[in-house]
């Protein structure tokens, strides 16, 4: 890789450029956008599960105090499939206008049966949530090698159930945009992590030509997956303003950020795993399924937030039998969410590999260098294993005494990472300032900051002379934020651009070198118009297929089911580190998203009012202050491999490596995430298992028939990278 | 627990003209409701029921906007406000100090913490007209000269951040305890910030952010390896 060897920002920790606008409030995100004349819409949802929705009445909410619009999702009569879908929308002069205007939207609605849960929607006479289609749909199949002779010659097998829940989003920012029109054409500031793929998708649903829509994303208060499209709140703003002939902004609420903008799928997993008496994997099977929300749909190739994952993950024993199935819900649709299907996958195949070894009588770490077929993982567990003083703190599961157990476990991750297509160019002026523009936006990844280290390193000048332009769609295009590929296709292009830069300004100068100290003087030569010159990413500068293991020290306190946590440590490689000080707050991120998967996060429906319970914060819980631990980080610099992208990988197996730390504590495996005291006193037998909420190991195996009789499709190998 | 957005007792700059010459507010009737179990029985319902009618009676704004005064950063305001809107509208959506962040609207996160006096509130919590005659700052009041607090350099230094939207109550909620401890312990910190939410997962960082703020050693451990470092078979 061309990257230079000797760096004075590239790799180094650099403090990010917008770091002084974040912490004075200075820096805009779309919710503190106003134009003048600006309107507050809001949206009017089902507070039905299911219905039909016969006629809305707006004459009353359109007449009332301060309102300026009010239109319909739909037009004629339609259906709604979970509590929370888009009915109608307002906007006024105030908040406290539309509030009051709410109450006066009319619903004509006939109330349809419903279900949502996955183990009684997935019961042949349940309640269809759409009305033609079975909820458990088409799945999908995939069979190699004899996978019963396989298991016949195993030397050990084992089978177990590993279950993970219905996670939100949750970004700091909810979803939202600000909308002006001037004339035909539309500006929209979007909280959005990929500005052009909003252009496209409001150009395309409100009928006005790309040319005509301007996208703004200045700063963005996070996304993780859920922000890839302008969304209905999206449409029904850039409507509303239409409609009123003046800006609106209309930012969901916290409640609807739990119902409506996507949640990343449930899974039950029932895994069958064979080995030889060395703990060579010989033989998989796995039949499960999950809820992707009121639209079933099995396959979560490309972030599409179906139902499936990639099965059986990083591992490749030579016999498989795959059956994946989805079912429907009337609950809010799923969508990507970091690191799409894969911490499912680690749950259930890092969980069953655990097992295994515990059967076998080996050592967690010892069974994955035998089987993981990724050289650095393997070297990051040896590594890993070292800095965590593995041999000193693993013992068998179960004996470690007294009444609060300490445990370990340790899980690896694939991820595609990569990225190409950015476009991006630079204007140098006369005092050697430079402006980088690229159609970029930062999730809050620092992109800001790696287009200005990229920059400095490669002209050789202070980076206090570069100010960056993105997340704007006047600027040469970028893609979307997402699959870790941002710092991987921004980088490269970014070099290039400055290779480009130097190159013009030999030309205008005759300088040999117009870099570093030599920068100055070869600017003077620019003249009064500046210097503005492109680029593009291309080959040899950044790769795909990031590698991490994670290892999980937790105690589990046997009185009281409470699990704590006592240390991460995460191997991670990055390839050519660009910023250390970003990249280690993305992977704290990362581990800390995996903290809340693994203890704490999930969706709660109530099955009698189809109800979500707890689209909020003081029920739907995050990790906090409290409930993080020490967490030491190994970034593994490989210059030789080029930029690749972390902000997944590092995300993926830290809920499976705390499932296997709390299995190696007690002795037992709890099947389904979030691992609950409740559940932790269950599965040790401290809790009359009926009339509890706590369901140790629900019995699935009428649900399981159900997903083995489905009709499936050859399975779709996710784009996840598993063998990177 | 902190920053309940009722959480101390009003003080002199925070009672209105109207609280003060009534004597009782409802607020200080239902508190002495709280804290005194044994007389509230003693009291019957019928008397609770009175008492509250009559507290309330008093204290009736509205619907109109009514007339608002305080300070904010230093600076006095006056707006005509519906009684039902929020500190933190008022601020961000009539004062235009868009630093404070709505992201819960119920006093779980954190992220519209502002100042009362010394003390951190959640503005989404607190009604504007609650604030009559009190001293407000805002994340914009802090910097006014251009130069960051010591506490905002830490932010920036040690990456206590990464969307940025927690990011004003975050730095809030550590301004108001450094002006009250300005030596707290990492237990003392991650006690102050037990009211405030971070989605990407900054915590260690912030936590490190205030604690080299107050002049503690660093901390920081992290470690770049190079590929040859760590030769292994």
């Amino acid at each position: 890789m061309p990257w230079p060897k000797e760096t004075r920002y590239l790799g180094k920790a650099t403090p990010r450029v917008d770091g002084p606008a974040k912490v004075t409030g200075r820096a805009k995100y779309t919710s503190d956008v106003s134009p003048a004349g600006m309107l507050y819409g809001a949206i009017f949802r089902s507070k039905w599960p299911a219905a039909r929705i016969r006629s809305v009445n707006l004459d009353q909410a359109k007449t009332a105090p301060g309102i300026k619009a009010a239109i319909r999702v739909r037009e004629g009569e339609f259906t709604v499939r979970y509590y929370g879908d888009e009915i109608a929308a307002i906007a006024g002069t105030s908040r406290q206008a539309v509030i009051d205007a709410m109450a006066l939207i009319k619903v004509d609605a006939e109330p349809l049966p419903f279900v949502v849960n996955e183990l009684d929607a997935i019961k042949p006479d349940a309640p269809r949530v759409v009305p033609d289609q079975p909820n458990l749909g088409e799945g999908q199949a995939r069979t190699t090698g004899d996978v019963d002779a396989a298991f016949a010659n195993s030397a050990a097998v084992i089978e177990g159930q590993y279950c993970t829940q219905v996670e939100m989003h949750h970004p700091m920012e909810t979803h939202g945009h600000v909308v002006r029109w001037e004339g035909d054409e539309m500006t929209a500031w979007s909280s959005t992590q990929a500005v052009f793929g909003v252009r496209g998708a409001l150009s395309e649903q409100l009928g006005v030509s790309q040319n005509k829509v301007r996208v703004i994303c200045d700063h963005l208060g996070g996304a993780f997956g859920s922000k890839f499209g302008p969304g209905a709140e999206g449409v029904l703003c850039a409507r509303l303003a239409r409609e009123a002939g003046a800006p609106v902004r209309l930012m969901l609420t916290r409640f609807e950020e739990g119902l409506a903008v996507g949640n990343r799928p449930s899974s039950y997993q029932k895994i069958k795993l064979g080995a030889d008496a060395e703990g060579k994997l010989t033989a998989f099977q796995l039949e499960s399924f999950g809820t992707p929300g009121h639209t079933s749909g099995v396959t979560s190739a490309g972030g599409s937030g179906g139902a499936g994952f990639p099965a059986p993950y990083i591992y490749q024993p030579a016999a498989t039998r795959v059956k994946q199935g989805s079912v429907a819900v009337n609950a809010g649709q799923s969508c990507a969410f970091r690191a799409p299907g894969h911490p499912t996958a680690s749950v259930g195949m890092e969980g069953a590999l655990d097992d295994l070894a515990a059967k076998l009588g080996m050592d967690p770490v010892a069974i994955r260098l035998k089987n993981d077929p990724s050289e650095i993982r393997r070297r990051e567990y040896e590594l890993g294993a070292e800095k965590f003083d593995w041999k000193g703190k693993f013992r068998k599961p179960g004996t470690s005494p007294g009444p609060v157990k300490i445990g370990v476990g340790c899980a690896g991750a694939a991820w595609m990472s990569g990225g190409k297509g950015t476009q991006a160019e630079a204007q140098i002026n006369a005092d050697g300032t430079v402006e980088m523009r690229v159609g970029t936006q930062d999730l809050g990844t620092g992109s800001r900051t790696v287009v200005q280290v990229v920059a400095a390193e490669m002209l050789g000048i202070e980076r206090e002379l570069i100010t960056v332009r993105i997340g704007d769609t006047r600027l040469p295009p970028s893609g979307a934020s997402g699959g870790s590929t941002t710092t991987a296709s921004v980088s490269p292009a970014i070099f290039d651009v400055c290779e480009n830069v130097v190159a013009e300004l030999k030309k205008l100068g005759g300088a040999e070198d117009p870099r570093g100290t030599n920068w100055k003087e070869a600017c003077r030569k620019i003249g009064t118009a500046p210097l503005v010159v492109r680029g593009q990413w291309r080959e040899g500068l950044s790769t795909g297929g990031a590698c991490g293991v994670q290892f999980a020290e937790v105690e589990v306190d046997t009185d009281t089911g409470f699990v704590k946590l006592r240390k991460i440590l995460v191997v991670q490689d990055c390839g050519t580190v660009v910023n250390s000080l970003t990249c280690e707050s993305q992977i704290n991120g990362g581990v800390i998203m995996g903290i809340g998967y693994a203890l704490y996060e999930q969706r709660v429906m109530d099955p009698r009012t189809g109800v979500m319970l707890n689209p909020n914060w003081e029920t739907y819980k995050l990790p906090g202050v409290f409930d993080i631990p020490d967490i030491q980080i190994l970034l593994l610099n490989m210059p030789e491999r080029g930029v690749i992208g972390v902000g997944e990988p590092c995300t993926i197996p830290t809920a499976s490596a705390i499932a296997n730390a709390v299995a190696n504590a007690i002795g037992v495996r709890i099947s389904n995430l979030p691992l609950t005291p409740d559940k932790v006193l269950a599965a040790l037998g401290k809790l009359p298992v009926k009339g509890t909420a706590a369901m140790p190991q629900p019995d699935l195996s009428g649900a399981f028939a159900q997903v083995a009789a489905a009709p499936a499709r050859p399975y779709v190998e996710t784009t996840g990278g598993c063998h990177a | 627990m902190k920053k309940l957005f009722f959480r101390d007792t009003p003080s002199a700059t925070t009672a209105s003209p109207s609280e003060a010459s009534v004597g009782v507010s409802r607020r200080a009737f239902l508190k002495g409701l709280g804290t005194t179990a044994i007389s509230t029985a003693a009291m019957g319902a019928g008397n609770v029921a009175k008492g509250l009618a009559q507290a309330n009676a008093e204290r009736v704004h509205g619907p109109g906007a009514v007339p608002v005064t305080f300070k904010v950063n230093g600076e006095s305001r006056s707006l005509q406000i519906e009684p039902r809107t929020t500190l933190l509208e008022a601020l961000r959506l009539q004062i235009g100090l868009t630093g404070p962040k709505e992201a819960c609207d119920r006093a779980a996160c954190g992220a519209c913490t502002v100042l009362l006096g010394d003390r951190p509130v959640y503005a989404c919590s607190m009604l504007a007209i609650e604030a009559q005659g009190a001293e407000i700052t805002t994340i914009e009041g802090l910097s006014r000269s251009g130069e960051l607090t010591r506490l905002q350099k830490a932010f920036v230094d040690k990456d206590g951040l990464q969307c940025g939207f927690c990011t004003p109550g975050m730095v809030m909620t550590l301004t108001a305890l450094l002006r009250k401890n300005p030596h707290p312990t990492e237990a003392e910190v991650r006690h102050a910030l037990a009211g405030n939410l971070c989605r990407c997962g900054s915590q260690p960082r912030i936590v490190a952010a205030a604690l080299d703020a107050s002049g503690a050693p660093a901390t920081a451990k992290l470690k770049i390896l190079h590929a040859h470092d760590h030769a292994l078979a």
